[in-house]
């Protein structure tokens, strides 16, 4: 395996506070990896640097061996709307839109035509148990089910990264274990890497391997021998 | 793991043989770990002993696989009073993960070090239990996550301890 993303000493403050005080992490091309941690340990400002959604104050962010730390706001844009994917805990559904509009929204934004996006989008439903939904606006979905949209919408692209931050962290467990099941089934199958915050065991245990971020900074479990 | 009172258990539901016995244990509780024959006979015997079961005649032959066993009136009411009754509570305070974080900090041993390790272990067989149940049955999936939860429970007392691992090596130093 090759590495997709890399972080080197990745440093982060907000105001007076640092977040992220070295980070260091390499995600392998492929892989299901858990990004764990207690609140305000600085997990999820990881996930934003390494989506190239924060600029760090200091340190390397490479994906595929570029510096997204270095790239433009529009080419980091960019970059987050062809290669990555994003499913977070909530509201992330635009409301006037209808499910299968939500889901070709990606499509829509990188130039695809309607009807060719629209019927990419239905192919997810029957995928994702969503079937005669297609129509629905997000205040008309449950919980799992809206949860299963945002999923579609992440994947519809066949990004090469697919971050999620806390995705189950709204729904019920046993809802929560199938779109768990369903995000880490589709991701393998079209090859996408992922990369998931959580600070939850059971979920991080759907992953390959965890690393921990403690006080901001990048431990690695796997390996530790006494 | 009551086996007496489970083989009783399914003994109620109609009268078998120590064989059907053993491959419904063996298909609902025994999961990787089957009952030996010895044990379901040697068990069955005990019930018929204390006149919670009785043997039928034997069918076809010596032997204890040829006998049907019943439940009596004693042995379902021992399975009511069972199936009544909350199990004990585990585990038990003095577990061991909490014995080698505290003679870890007594012999100025790295504790933190100790508790990441058995994170990693615990993450371990959390990841195998979640692949079970990925391609198990309900059953599988439902002992699975029995497991799943009580691991889980470790962990959050790990992170808990590792946080306060300071205050713990002062009062076990003295």
């Amino acid at each position: 395996m090759s590495s997709i993303i890399q972080a080197r000493d990745v440093r982060k403050s907000f105001g007076q506070t640092p977040a992220l005080r070295g980070a260091t992490l390499s995600v392998e091309r492929g892989e299901v990896l858990a990004v764990m941690g207690p609140s305000g340990s600085g997990k999820s400002t990881l996930l934003h640097c390494l989506a190239g959604i924060l600029t760090p104050d200091a340190g390397t962010v490479l994906f595929n061996g570029e510096r997204l730390d270095q790239l433009s706001e529009a080419r980091r844009s960019g970059l987050r709307r062809d290669k990555f994917g994003f499913v977070f805990q909530f509201g992330q559904l635009v409301p006037e839109l209808s499910a299968e509009e939500n889901i070709a929204l990606p499509l829509l934004l990188s130039g695809s035509r309607r009807g060719p996006a629209l019927q990419r989008a239905r192919a997810w439903f029957a995928r994702l148990g969503l079937d005669g939904l297609e129509s629905r606006r997000s205040g008309e979905l449950s919980g799992g089910q809206a949860q299963r949209v945002a999923l579609a919408r992440a994947l519809v692209t066949q990004p090469e990264v697919l971050f999620a931050d806390e995705p189950t962290g709204a729904l019920d467990s046993v809802t929560g274990e199938h779109v768990l099941n369903l995000l880490t089934g589709a991701a393998r199958e079209q090859g996408s890497t992922v990369i998931l915050v959580t600070h939850e065991a059971r979920v991080a245990a759907y992953a390959d391997r965890e690393v921990i971020v403690r006080d901001g900074l990048v431990s690695t479990l796997t390996g530790v021998n006494p | 793991m009551s086996v007496p009172l489970t083989l009783l258990g399914l003994l109620e539901r109609e009268p078998s043989h120590g064989y059907d016995l053993k491959r419904d244990y063996d298909a609902f509780f025994g999961r990787g770990k089957p009952l030996p024959y010895g044990q379901v006979y040697a068990t069955l015997g005990r019930l018929a002993r204390d006149g919670k079961a009785v043997a039928g005649q034997a069918e076809h032959g010596e032997g204890p696989d040829r006998k049907r066993y019943e439940i009596t009136a004693a042995g379902a009411q021992e399975v009511e009073r069972w199936l009544s009754t909350a199990a004990e509570p585990e585990p038990h305070l003095q577990s061991v993960l909490f014995a080698k974080v505290v003679l870890s900090l007594m012999l100025n041993r790295p504790a933190d070090r100790y508790l990441d390790l058995q994170r990693a272990a615990h993450l371990q067989r959390m990841r195998e239990l979640t692949d079970l149940k990925q391609r198990g049955t309900m059953i599988d999936t439902l002992l699975a996550d029995h497991g799943l939860y009580h691991l889980e429970a470790d962990l959050r007392w790990i992170d808990h301890a590792a946080a306060r691992l300071s205050v713990l090596a002062t009062e076990v130093r003295g």
